[in-house]
């Protein structure tokens, strides 16, 4: 094979698929061969009967719908209060200096860490399913947009400041929409880590949603409930992100041409 | 009749990077209506100067004052347009033209049209070829109607055909508005073609060397580049550039 020579279209979607071919045929193999006992692992058709289950029977599109909201409802949140701060910091070095040192080493505080705190201080409803996806979120967000926005290309400032913008002007005229096509970029990858917080979130303390379900299939041994709910949390996740790429081509044509 | 006052006046300026000295104490007048070409090995401090005058450096020692006005922060009485490309990416052409405080729409649609940008207005500079690009800078300083037209190598990324042609859009342009040029180039030829004067520099740190005026009639032709005068020209100030070239190599 040569390096870096790209694929076709076809031979792309070809391999692809058959990845998910061979994963599915092992998996097969596996679980209906009898390698691995029912009890661990569940065939894939014993999982799509438990899928078809949950969904006919136990009104697990609510509890999808559910996670869905957490997830947005604490990612736009942390966007809301994230994008604006990096910018500023991105902007004005005084406001990074002053926040930069703190909001590094908050990053590293896993948000899983932060859930027996948020429990006592928010109790198990939805606030604190909110909160746990913005601690995760947040600090991510405001010091990759600061980045971002420092590394705006210095002559594009330089030219803006010889046509007479104002330092108000550069902001708003050069800096934000030079950073724009990367916060959207950045938003849509922490959107993408938001979901594995929602789900740790809903492990502990949860009475809706895709990781409780998983807890009580757990209890029942059911692993078929339990694959079916991390394939959906996939698929969502994955049409997520098609959705994201796809509305961030369309808001700026111009970083592609 | 009493002395005219000149437009730019470069005061004592000097120019030092923590420990290395990029200017040394230029002096330098440039009137209205001149086209100053500033011809210099590279690393000379060439730019630096331009920068200066910009307002996008702070000198050193020395002041730079515009119609009697001491120059402190770049604005929108100096245009510049920059070797490299920096139209907005996110802006159209006409986007980009009209970008300029004091850029009216009727002058930057007469200006795409002078730069040859008609029907490309709606482009973005992604989907432009580099002298478009650079066309599209020199209309954006234009339309911003600034009192001295800054250029910075402005042609010095592009290729041989392209650069020539460029020069003869410039030079069309001003001789047709005679705004005041500062062009700052290490292309011996390109200086005189375009010039009226030309101050050779020094090697590092960057002293003004010698100002060559180029006593050759307007309207110029680009077929002037191959007469016997412009050929004394190019010798006097290949012999000029080359000593001070040699002490860098």
């Amino acid at each position: 094979m040569t390096p870096l020579k790209p694929v076709g279209p076809g031979a792309r979607v070809a391999l692809g698929v058959a990845f998910f071919a061979l994963f599915f045929l092992a998996w097969g193999v596996a679980t209906l061969g009898g390698y691995v006992s029912p009890t661990f692992l569940a065939d894939p058709g014993t999982m799509a009967r438990e899928g078809w289950n949950l969904l006919a029977q136990h009104g697990f599109l609510k509890d999808i719908l559910v996670t869905i909201w957490r997830v947005f409802g604490g990612f736009v949140l942390a966007a809301a209060l994230g994008i604006p701060l990096g910018m500023a910091m991105g902007a004005y070095k005084p406001v990074e200096a002053f926040f930069e040192p703190f909001i590094s080493f908050s990053r590293y505080l896993p948000a899983s860490a932060f859930i027996p705190l948020l429990i006592l201080w928010a109790g198990t409803g939805e606030t604190q399913k909110l909160l746990v996806i913005f601690v995760g979120s947040f600090f991510q967000i405001v010091l990759m947009v600061a980045v971002a926005v420092g590394n705006t290309r210095r002559d594009l400032v330089e030219a803006a400041y010889t046509l007479g913008a104002s330092d108000r002007a550069i902001v708003t005229r050069v800096l934000l929409p030079a950073a724009a096509p990367e916060i959207a970029e950045i938003s849509r990858l922490v959107l993408g880590w938001a979901w594995t917080y929602v789900i740790v979130a809903e492990l502990i303390g949860a009475s809706s949603g895709i990781g409780h379900m998983i807890m009580d299939s757990q209890a029942l041994l059911n692993t078929g409930q339990i694959i079916f709910g991390i394939v959906v949390i996939g698929v969502i996740g994955l049409v997520s992100d098609f959705l994201f790429k796809a509305f961030n081509r369309r808001l700026f044509p111009w970083s592609l041409a | 009749m009493e002395p005219r006052l000149s437009k730019l006046v470069i005061q004592g300026v000097s120019k030092a990077f923590s420990s290395t000295r990029a200017l040394e104490a230029i002096d330098l007048a440039i009137e209205d209506n001149d086209f100053l070409c500033i011809l210099g090995p590279s690393g000379c401090g060439k730019s630096t100067l331009l920068r200066i005058v910009a307002g996008l450096e702070v000198p050193s020692t020395g002041k730079v004052l515009l119609d009697g006005q001491p120059v402190s922060r770049p604005g929108p009485d100096r245009g510049m347009v920059f070797q490299s490309y920096t139209l907005f990416p996110w802006l159209t052409v006409r986007q980009n033209v009209l970008f300029g405080a004091r850029a009216r729409e009727s002058v930057a649609d007469e200006l795409i049209l002078r730069v040859g940008l008609k029907g490309f207005e709606n482009h973005y500079p992604k989907q432009l070829s580099g002298g478009m690009q650079q066309r599209t800078a020199l209309a954006r300083a234009l339309a911003n109607d600034p009192k001295i037209l800054l250029l910075d190598e402005p042609f010095g990324a592009l290729d041989n055909q392209t650069r020539a042609l460029m020069q003869e859009l410039l030079l069309g342009i001003w001789e047709a508005d005679r705004k005041t040029v500062l062009f700052v180039t290490h292309d011996i030829e390109e200086a005189i073609f375009m010039a009226n004067r030309v101050a050779v520099m020094t090697a590092r740190p960057g002293r003004l060397k010698s100002i060559l005026p180029i006593e050759l009639p307007h309207p110029r032709h680009y077929t002037m580049k191959t007469t016997a005068e412009f050929s004394r020209y190019k010798a006097a100030l290949t012999e000029e550039i080359r000593v001070e070239a040699m002490k860098v190599i």
